[in-house]
């Protein structure tokens, strides 16, 4: 059986490898794949203490789905916004997007 | 060293490795190839928490739609894999040092704490429980309903925002 620290150890890296993706990136596209890559050491996370504390529950894997939809929904919206701002602005580099400072 | 513990470590090193390129690689489109592999490396992670039903979503919502909307918004921005364009930003060094520092407080707090792992078996029905409990009234209807608005609104957005006017 693989300890569960394992999993969590392993969740945390890639979060911070996400956390990493979101706040260093210039292209918008870059960050959002830095957040999903948060979203997924969440879920796997989620997914690991189903497991290891209650696996007769349905809820833990119910949260992981839901998890999925918000993920979907955050994709769409997200790459949606920075095809718009491609059209009007020509940059998807996130800095250069200043339109509400004085 | 059991089978798992081995399959554990080669799933874990894909994922983190190709997390690791996807936040480095200069270029974007790279990136998005190796946040692929990184979802596969997910979804073997999945099947060895005997989530199977998850695996396969992830394989399907992942690397069937989320990554596909990805490149196609990496190709309708093409400019961006111009490699004069700088990949980032003036403060890369102070989001690394967040990001180790929050890692090492992340992993001090796993090690350090006494978790309780006695884990049972999965019941072999455990697909068809969570199917019931998404659609049972005294479950998770309201929670499934929610989530299912939530996507329409978010798709009927995606389109009125992206669209050409």
């Amino acid at each position: 059986m693989i300890p569960l620290e394992w999993y969590l150890l392993l969740a945390a890296a890639l979060f911070c490898m996400g956390l990493y993706g979101v706040l260093s990136r210039r292209n918008g596209v870059a960050i959002l794949m830095g957040v999903e890559l948060m979203l997924n050491a969440v879920n796997i996370n989620l997914v690991a203490f189903w497991r290891y504390t209650e696996p007769a529950a349905a809820t833990g894997q119910a949260f992981a789905l839901f998890v999925y939809a918000v993920a979907a929904a955050e994709a769409a919206v997200g790459l949606a916004l920075i095809i718009a701002l491609w059209r009007t602005r020509n940059t998807v580099v996130l800095e250069e997007i200043d339109l509400l400072k004085g | 060293m059991t089978l798992q513990q081995v399959l554990f470590i080669i799933f874990g090193i894909i994922t983190l490795g190709a997390a690791l390129a996807v936040v480095t690689r200069r270029n974007v489109f790279h990136a998005a190839l190796f946040l692929i592999l990184a979802f596969f490396g997910v979804a073997g992670l999945y099947v060895l928490l005997e989530a199977p039903f998850l695996a396969a979503a992830q394989l399907f919502i992942y690397v069937g739609g989320i990554s596909i909307l990805i490149i196609f918004a990496i190709m309708l921005t093409r400019d961006m894999m111009n490699p004069n364009v700088a990949g980032y930003n003036r403060q890369w060094w102070l989001a690394a040092l967040v990001a180790v520092a929050l890692c090492g407080m992340m992993g001090w707090v796993v090690l350090n704490h006494n978790w309780p792992a006695t884990p049972g078996d999965v019941p072999p029905e455990s697909i068809i429980n969570l199917g019931k409990a998404l659609v049972d009234p005294a479950g998770l209807v309201l929670p499934f309903e929610v989530a299912s608005v939530l996507l329409l609104v978010a798709l009927i957005g995606a389109v009125t925002i992206a669209r050409e006017r």
